[in-house]
């Protein structure tokens, strides 16, 4: 399989900080890659930097061979603020790059109604997005994302500000969509469960200036139930993780002194 | 009668033991049913703003009608009624309402219709904002009133000067507070409209202004309230119709009635219009209230 995204010596300095360096990664169509660390290890910025939103300091990035020039519609992205625009009901949230892209509006609302739909927010269309909590209106973005069928979806902590039950279900919700579409997902999170529950491989970043120090492969079969969570093969995952990791976040904290 | 109240009191003092001032100060705020924050019952809160309207009038009265101040100084409120009554009926005040409204709404649109394009494009490109904003920071301080004999140099006293006043006192510090809205608009919104594709065109037209929309329609209403104290300044000192033309009128003839009945009518039309731009602003922007 070809790679969609190649991520090559990409550093990215912030005046005096090196938040990010030499940093690789390779991602191969239909990947759902986690990427795991302590925080200020410059996950997000790599995110940031994939989506255009930012730009790297050394090295380059590739999307498909071509260099990442600002942000596109190739590379739809959930944050974890609430970004739904408030002023537009959840339908025409989900429309917005629809319209951006000039389709015609009977197909705008086919395929929002569609992915609104997959994410169990049928009846829910003329809702502002105040009116929703927080875990419907992360479902909304991530529908909005998906209509605009882009070539990988950038998930920055969207589930952070959940509440854990909420989080797990959202979490099912995602791999559900993610194992009847494979859309390459590049997804951000600290929580070590959510990354080996929904990854195809867990990437760890060391404390700052972040880099890729482990990358694994995750080989729990799909459809995968929550249940999973609690199978050797996961714990046994989790264990190394959580000790990697955690190595990780000793490390910044000593930094911080 | 007080026999109920000191069981109530003694719990008090033994469970509190606070200082006796304080308790007061709880109690007489308990009599007012209030606590910090706490919102007032819509039909209380009608009641209340009645009240005071109700109190003023009867303190007008008393000090009018008993004798106690000189009718030549205030009018008492019969008075000026009556005499209201006539300037409407007799004097063609209606027209002189009409003269100013139309003055105000006229000034109000010109400035609105430039300072909004001008401040959106402010917000959302920094250079044109360095470029503009400076001069017009200095020139929102320029008072509009100082401009009038000015203005009466170069416009005469006929609508030109008026509408220039408004303009003058309502455009710079809309296209400042505008600008600011649009410049403050949640970085994290455009990073979304950009990861769905937006062009910048876009950006401005489908993010920045309409988010920005019903702040800057709350900062219209606001400027809309500058335009009436400009506009009657303006007839004050150089007009031949107009409300602030009746009240100069009415002060060469010691009218006090007139003046007070002039001062009222702008009160209401500035009450009436400020209360339609809010019916309006809710109207068309059911998400920001939500």
């Amino acid at each position: 399989m070809a790679n969609i995204l190649s991520v090559r010596g990409v550093e990215r300095r912030f005046d005096a900080t090196l938040a990010l360096q030499s940093t690789q990664l390779e991602v191969a169509e239909n990947d759902f890659i986690t990427i795991l660390g302590p925080s200020g290890c410059g996950k997000s910025t790599l995110l940031r930097i994939v989506a255009g939103l930012d730009r790297q300091t050394a090295g380059e990035v590739l999307l498909d061979g071509r260099h990442i020039d600002g942000p596109g519609a190739d590379r739809g992205m959930v944050f974890q603020s609430y970004t739904l625009f408030p002023w537009l009901t959840v339908l025409e949230n989900v429309c917005f790059g629809l319209l951006e892209r000039g389709l015609p509006r009977e197909q705008q609302l086919h395929i929002a109604h569609g992915f609104l739909a997959k994410v169990g927010l049928k009846g829910f269309d003329k809702h502002y997005p105040k009116q929703l909590s927080g875990g419907m209106q992360q479902r909304t973005a991530i529908a909005r994302a998906l209509a605009n069928d882009p070539r990988m979806l950038l998930m920055d902590e969207p589930f952070g500000a959940l509440d854990h039950q909420t989080r797990e279900l959202m979490q099912e919700l995602l791999l559900g969509i993610w194992e009847e579409q494979r859309k390459t997902v590049l997804f951000v999170t600290h929580d070590i469960d959510e990354a080996i529950f929904m990854a195809s491989r867990v990437v760890v970043m060391s404390a700052r200036p972040g880099r890729i120090k482990l990358d694994r492969e995750v080989t729990i079969p799909h459809p995968r139930h929550y249940a999973v969570k609690t199978s050797p093969e996961f714990t046994e995952l989790k264990a190394e993780l959580t000790e990697q990791v955690r190595v990780e976040v000793r490390a910044a904290q000593a930094a911080m002194g | 009668m007080s026999t109920p109240d000191l069981p109530l009191q003694a719990g008090r003092a033994t469970a509190g033991g606070q200082a006796a001032a304080g308790a007061t100060a709880r109690r007489s705020a308990a009599w007012l049913g209030m606590k910090p924050l706490t919102p007032v019952a819509p039909a209380r809160r009608v009641l209340l703003g009645v009240a005071f309207f109700v109190l003023f009038v009867a303190a007008w009265s008393a000090a009018t009608f008993s004798g106690w101040v000189n009718p030549i100084f205030l009018a008492d409120p019969l008075k000026m009624l009556r005499s209201g009554w006539t300037l409407l009926t007799e004097m063609g005040f209606a027209h002189d309402i009409g003269m100013t409204l139309w003055r105000v709404l006229g000034g109000f649109a010109i400035a609105a219709l430039l300072a909004v394009p001008l401040g959106v494009m402010m917000g959302a490109y920094k250079p044109i904002e360095a470029f503009f904003e400076p001069f017009v920071s200095f020139a929102r301080y320029l008072p509009a009133s100082a401009f009038i004999p000015l203005l009466i140099l170069w416009a005469g006293i006929g609508e030109a000067q008026k509408l220039s006043v408004i303009f003058i006192g309502s455009f710079f510090s809309l296209v400042l507070m505008i600008s600011v809205t649009v410049g403050n608009t949640r970085r994290d919104l455009v990073e979304a409209a950009y990861t769905l594709g937006v062009s910048d065109r876009g950006l401005i037209r489908r993010v920045l202004i309409p988010g920005a929309a019903p702040e800057i329609a709350e900062q219209l209403r606001m400027v809309l309230g500058w335009a009436w104290t400009y506009v009657i300044v303006a007839e004050l000192i150089g007009a031949s119709s107009g409300i602030g033309h009746m009240i100069t009128d009415s002060q060469a003839l010691l009218a006090t009635d007139q003046i007070i009945f002039g001062i009222i009518v702008i009160g209401l039309i500035g009450l009436v219009s400020d209360l339609l731009f809010k019916w309006v602003n809710r109207r068309l922007f059911p998400w920001a209230k939500l």
